[in-house]
């Protein structure tokens, strides 16, 4: 029962993460003059765009390991990290909306960042609901995987259309400038930490239930 | 029986069965017209703004209607459990795959082929106005049969049969169904046809890709 061990050990450490993590967005870094503390959530909103894109690249890498060695372990990392993926996907699509009214005036700009990430998000939740619909474990999981490939090597395609697609158009607004005081780059980098820990801590969960949830249907069948 | 052959042979089946039924192709064209008349209350008839919308509404009519031929294409192979009868003939299971691709784009290629001089009629725009349109219709309709083929094998084995198809689909066909609407736009309009350059290489670099992933995954996702 390591994964048991490895849960608590990231249970400890995400409840000294995220106090950490909330102090150095708050307190730490410096406020921001023109935006304010609406520019706190930045924080949170790049620390999770970082671990959702990396959740899904999890995803599929795992899915050409399954189809490679039928190794079902492979198709329990690609579930929980996709599932945890979404989550914290969800997180980016709803804090950029936030940010973006009182910084850009409004909440939705069809920023090639940002039309990728709700097309990427779409893909997930077509991916998880795909995992529901079908009982055969050993269908559902080369399915799935094939679905986690073709859906990842899509990701550069649309982000790369969809820019075009906006230089075609007039910008509307631009994001602020591209420089970051050195505070809150730490800060940035502290988030990002604390939650990657918060991805592991939630993939092993996830992962243990995954396996509960397989060796009960072994045991009723 | 060489790979060719196998593909051929399921083409061929395809093609007789249809022939033979006309199910698919018409109920894909009267869906696709239906959408061609339904959307054209977006605008006033004769209005200048015609131009900009028409390539989409083409495009939304293809795609729609296309879903509705790719569920049945796979729902009638699963009925009598012929696709299992398929996949343990001993041929490349890609071959397979190939097969009933090619027969979709088929059909979808002569809705299309239908569909084009009925929006010079409701619509009076040529799609078709340059040669290269015609490129990117068949580029963008081979990506289009080629996902579709995919997943409509998928959701087909779902407790939901067709719903997942677009739920799968349409996220993943968004760079086909963007370049295929803004580069038949650029030809309606009349603009330089370098405008559309870059999306004919998009669209035409998205099937490749796809083709030569499903041509190494497949065999291995379809293994019973």
């Amino acid at each position: 029962m390591t994964l048991r061990k490895a849960e608590k050990v990231f249970d400890v450490l995400a409840l000294i993460a995220v106090p950490a993590g909330l102090w150095f967005a708050f307190m730490y870094a410096p406020m921001e003059v023109r935006m304010g503390a609406v520019q706190k959530i930045f924080y949170f909103h790049v620390a999770s765009a970082w671990i959702g894109f990396f959740a899904f690249f999890v995803t599929f890498l795992m899915s050409i390991m399954l189809l490679f060695t039928k190794n079902y372990l492979y198709d329990d990392i690609a579930e929980a990290s996709a599932g945890v993926g979404v989550i914290f996907c969800t997180i980016v699509i709803v804090t950029g909306p936030l940010w973006a009214r009182p910084t850009w005036g409004v909440y939705w700009t069809w920023d090639p960042r940002l039309t990728s990430t709700l097309i990427l998000w779409f893909v997930y939740i077509s991916y998880i609901m795909l995992r529901k619909f079908i009982d055969d474990p050993d269908r559902r999981a080369k399915f799935s995987a094939a679905l986690g490939i073709v859906g990842f090597i899509d990701v550069p395609i649309v982000f790369l259309s969809i820019r075009w697609w906006r230089t075609i158009h007039p910008n509307v607004v631009q994001p602020g400038g591209g420089g970051l005081h050195p505070g809150m780059r730490t800060a940035m980098f502290v988030c990002l930490g604390v939650f990657t820990v918060l991805y592991i801590c939630m993939m092993i969960k996830k992962l243990r239930l995954i396996r509960l949830e397989r060796r009960v249907r072994s045991l009723e069948g | 029986m060489n790979y060719l052959m196998a593909v051929f042979s399921i083409v061929k089946k395809d093609v007789l069965m249809e022939w033979r039924s006309k199910e698919a192709v018409n109920s894909m064209l009267v869906f696709a017209l239906l959408v061609t008349v339904v959307f054209s209350f977006i605008f006033e008839p004769g209005s200048e703004t015609k131009n900009e919308v028409v390539g989409g509404i083409f495009w939304i009519a293809v795609i729609f209607s296309g879903l509705l031929g790719l569920g049945k294409s796979m729902v009638s192979e699963v009925q009598g459990g012929n696709l299992e009868a398929l996949l343990l003939s001993p041929v490349d299971r890609s071959a397979v795959f190939f097969g009933k691709f090619l027969s979709n784009l088929l059909f979808m290629l002569f809705m299309e082929a239908v569909l084009v001089p009925l929006f010079t009629v409701f619509y009076d725009v040529n799609i078709v106005a340059r040669p290269k349109v015609i490129l990117v219709i068949f580029l963008a309709t081979y990506g289009f049969c080629l996902l579709g083929t995919l997943f409509s094998l998928i959701s087909v084995r779902t407790k939901t049969r067709e719903i997942m198809l677009p739920l799968m689909l349409l996220p993943v066909m968004v760079p086909v169904i963007l370049g295929a609407i803004l580069s038949t736009n650029v030809f309606i309009g009349g603009f330089p046809a370098e405008n559309a350059g870059n999306w004919i290489t998009l669209i035409a670099s998205f099937d490749v890709v796809f083709t030569a992933v499903i041509f190494a995954i497949f065999g291995l996702i379809i293994e019973e």
